[in-house]
């Protein structure tokens, strides 16, 4: 029990920016390790439920997630593995393959570059001024969250397109947005866009303006004292951010399949990939970038949880 | 973290642009052409090397043929346009992107290869489906595309609709032919590739209509112990148009190349390539060399019974159209 | 915060005005018989009403599962803990192929369903489906934080005072519950609602029967009818702007409810 009074206001101080913060999947929030420990302490006769009971609801929620969660990721790999691995290596090396990973990748860099950047001072702004007009800032950095990706896709196309609002002009000026790597960066922004300012808004404003303000009555520039006081204190989140961020663009699809053109080896990300190879009858091709994508999920998962963990240490430190 | 990932963005951007050829040409297809223009970029490469010393690479997009189309019109810089029926290529020319008589400059409407409908049935056809009337009874479940958006389902159903209206004699009959065939379909797939996706690989439905290159495909693919090919007596010439995207070729300055790659098609090397694909070739010398490959069947045109795709694109696809009305009741 | 406010506007204000602009060049009319003509309300009522479904069953199956994960103790509960994410992480496509192949009715689940006359995927229960794999880490993820912050005090208070676990489990804990079970559940709501890679594979696309509004706005849009694709699409917004709205106003709710540390 002492450890978990000394962990309380790191979970209060959790739960108040989630509370802040609207959206919480981008809230640093699970808490692994009070979990662990929280039960097996407490009296167990007051705060639990017959035995019975627990093992329905603890086959209940092991059933749900096998069935919805892990057989389908158990299906891609099986699928993709199903021809044998030389089929699965194949597969992956074909130029075309080859080239979706590459778009892929670039589109990764690009808006999670932009929207590190952005992100930072979105937040910053947010959380350390007040200012008229925050809470529909707030709003509109969420909005992407909860928009449909085919309307992220399809603004772009009315933006962009040859007979969209900016259409004519671009055509004059030859500038090509839509159906190439710009259009694909822009609609892929704008879906990822809330990941980094999410993680960071409210780290930002749990942490306040008094060190900050310390630095700058020293002596120190902006500058200076974004580099040295506020991005230190940050970095996991900001980490966390990025990393979500990173899923999100790699992984994206409806979005880009309205702006991509689907020109073959050359606007086709891995997701589109996937759905054009299924329609190929390459089942095992499509499955092996597929696996390739679940990978990249595990993987973002695994340093999800490791940074969760770091975020909580961080909070702990701080805390007390 | 934004330097270190600078030198990766230049590094990729570099690595895409690495392996350009003397000329790119964009191919904008619908959806069964994938392997057909695989082929035939291969083979038109090579004969305009040897011709030019030039090398020319081939970027391939496919996807419904409306879609496509869509695409093009919103600014895919797409050099030619190979699509599943003249109306979409019509409307790409009403946006000024294609000369409106792109259908004369070529030979044969500027279709170099032609298709039909037919239906794939599971092994044995064990709901014995050998014509268009089978479709419609009670039980057989009937997989086709969407006509709104793909271009090898507008073909389905003029297919149907063609066949009852030579048979019964009106258009009202015709009508309730098709609707009663609609009615017999589950899934309505947004192209023809995932219409035979739904049917072969996920099992659903007795009998998929399909273009015949299409159904010849997934044979090969799937086997001929898995799927049997049924040429109904009578069904419509299905006639795919290519064109020059003009607004974009001359842009780029490959109108030379863009013509002589559709041009291609006309020759006994081209024809040869669409036949070995399974569609059927206009040139009579290879298309008697093939007559095996494909059924006997009776073929109609859609200016025979529809007066053209103006038309029965209006009349029956267009929003409150036919289609539109048979799918209210 | 200038560059912040230019940056919002090139990425998401411009984008979204557009898409209002367009709008308006229909006339009220036109712009009702669109959002009233049978396939959009019957898309609109397949995205909503089986988002509103899927939703509900992520609430009572994420409220199981986040008690399982936070009160009981069994083993690879920390594996599972890390793999409810795994519907956030993964790319929709992926999830899209993934559960059509499980689905269909050769599939490992498709296959023992169909026997029983059930089919799952291709049928509205296949969107249902997806739509609660897409779901289920939004409640989970809201509620837990709260459920393990909870004051054990106040349940042992509870029961010292005589109620019955039943009693307090219902009376007591999931009342102080609600405002994040609520969240979740408007998270997972407004995800289904727009939902698209991982639906079009196993949704049959049959128009009025299961046909998701997203997709009929691709199709619109491939049919060369933008003023229908953007009606569609306005009214999908208005909708995400509402549930926003509700999430923003249940959290200060919640705020209220807990007391500051």
């Amino acid at each position: 029990m002492s450890m978990q009074s000394g962990l309380a206001p790191s979970t209060s101080q959790l739960q108040a920016y989630a509370a802040a913060t609207d959206v919480s999947v981008a809230v640093p929030a699970p808490l692994l390790e009070v979990a662990r420990i929280q039960p097996v302490t407490a009296p167990r006769d007051l705060r639990t439920e017959p035995g019975p009971i627990r093992f329905i609801i603890i086959t209940l929620a092991i059933a749900f997630l096998s069935i919805f969660v892990v057989l389908p990721l158990v299906v891609v790999f099986a699928s993709a593995f199903s021809k044998g691995i030389m089929a699965y290596f194949a597969a992956l090396a074909e130029p075309e393959a080859m080239a979706a990973i590459k778009l892929t990748l670039l589109i990764a860099a690009i808006s999670v570059t932009l929207n590190l950047v952005f992100g930072v001072i979105a937040a910053w702004a947010i959380s350390k001024f007040e200012f008229t007009g925050k809470t529909f800032l707030i709003t509109l950095i969420d909005l992407p969250f909860s928009v449909s990706p085919v309307i992220s896709g399809l603004v772009f196309v009315l933006l962009f397109g040859a007979q969209g609002f900016f259409g004519p002009w671009l055509q004059a000026h030859n500038v090509h947005i839509l159906f190439a790597v710009p259009g694909i960066a822009l609609a892929t922004i704008f879906v990822t866009f809330p990941f980094v300012a999410r993680a960071l808004i409210p780290l930002m404003q749990e942490q306040g303006t008094q060190e900050e303000e310390a630095a700058i009555s020293l002596g120190a520039s902006g500058l200076q004292t974004f580099f040295r006081i506020t991005l230190p204190n940050i970095k996991w989140g900001l980490l966390y951010g990025v990393l979500l961020c990173n899923a999100r663009a790699m992984g994206e699809f409806g979005a880009v399949s309205v702006v991509s053109g689907h020109i073959r080896g050359e606007t086709n990300t891995m997701p589109l990939l996937v759905e054009i190879l299924y329609n190929e009858y390459q089942f095992v091709a499509s499955f092996a970038i597929a696996s390739l994508l679940a990978m990249l999920a595990l993987i973002t998962l695994v340093m999800k949880t490791i940074l969760e963990r770091r975020l909580d240490e961080a909070e702990v430190s701080d805390g007390d | 973290m934004i330097r270190r990932m600078l030198p990766l963005v230049a590094g990729l951007l570099w690595a895409s642009s690495a392996f350009a050829a003397d000329v790119s040409l964009l191919n904008v297809s619908y959806d069964p052409t994938r392997e057909l223009y695989v082929d035939f970029n291969k083979a038109f490469a090579a004969a305009y090397q040897k011709e030019t010393g030039k090398s020319v690479e081939i970027k391939q997009s496919h996807g419904g043929s409306g879609s496509q189309a869509r695409a093009v019109i919103d600014g895919l810089q797409a050099d030619v346009v190979t699509l599943a029926l003249a109306y979409d290529i019509d409307a790409v020319a009403g946006k000024g992107l294609v000369a409106a008589d792109w259908q004369k400059r070529l030979p044969l409407n500027a279709s170099p290869y032609t298709s039909t409908i037919v239906f794939l049935v599971r092994k044995g056809n064990p709901k014995g489906i050998k014509d268009w009337d089978d479709l419609i009874k009670p039980g057989v479940s009937v997989i086709t595309p969407n006509p709104k958006t793909s271009g090898g389902a507008r073909w389905n159903y003029l297919a149907a609709w063609g066949y009852a209206q030579k048979k019964y004699g009106s258009a009202d009959k015709a009508r309730k032919f098709v609707a009663d065939l609609f009615q017999n379909v589950p899934v309505l797939d947004t192209g023809a590739r995932g219409s035979t996706v739904t049917f072969v690989e996920r099992g659903v439905g007795d009998v998929l209509l399909a273009w015949e290159n299409e159904a010849f495909l997934a044979q090969r693919e799937f086997g001929k112990d898995k799927f049997e090919i049924v040429a109904p007596p009578q069904s419509i010439l299905a006639e795919p148009p290519v064109a020059v995207v003009d607004a974009v070729a001359d842009k780029k300055g490959t109108r030379a190349v863009a013509e002589a790659y559709l041009k291609y098609w006309y020759t006994k090397e081209g024809q040869e390539i669409a036949a070995r694909n399974s569609y059927r070739p206009r040139d009579p010398e290879i298309a008697r060399e093939y007559e095996k490959s494909f059924a006997k069947v009776e073929l109609f045109t859609i200016d025979d019974v529809f007066g053209g795709w103006t038309k029965a694109q209006k009349e029956h696809f267009a929003e409150g159209g036919i289609f539109d009305q048979i799918y209210k009741n | 915060m200038g560059l912040t406010l230019t940056w919002l506007s090139v990425i998401i204000l411009i984008p979204l005005a557009g898409l209002f602009l367009k709008t308006f060049e229909l006339s009220f009319e036109q712009f009702w018989g669109i959002i009233t003509s049978r396939r959009t309300l019957n898309a609109l009522k397949i995205s909503f009403g089986l988002s509103f479904a899927a939703a509900c069953v992520n609430l009572v199956m994420g409220t199981i599962i986040v008690w399982a994960l936070v009160r009981y103790r069994f083993p690879g509960r920390r594996l599972f803990d890390a793999i409810v994410d795994i519907p956030f992480a993964l790319p929709t496509a992926v999830a899209g192929v993934a559960l059509t192949q499980l689905f269909a009715q050769k599939g490992w689940l498709g296959a023992p369903l169909a026997e029983l006359g059930i089919k799952v995927a291709f049928t509205p229960i296949g969107i249902f489906i997806a739509m609660v794999f897409i779901g289920i880490p939004f409640v989970v993820r809201t509620v837990q934080p709260v459920l393990i912050d909870l004051d054990p005090e106040i349940e042992e208070a509870a029961a010292s005072l005589g109620a019955n676990r039943w009693h307090t489990v219902f009376r007591v804990i999931l009342p102080s519950l609600i405002p994040a079970l609520l969240t979740g559940f408007a998270l997972a709501f407004a995800r289904a609602i727009g939902e698209y890679g991982s639906v079009i594979f196993i949704a049959g696309n049959l128009p009025n029967v299961s046909e998701i509004a997203p997709l009929l706005i691709v199709i619109r849009l491939s049919e060369f009818r933008y003023a229908d694709a953007t009606a569609i699409a306005v009214v999908m917004l208005l909708a995400s702007f509402l549930i926003i709205f509700v999430i923003n106003r249940l959290q200060r709710w919640a705020q209220t409810r807990i007391p500051a540390h």
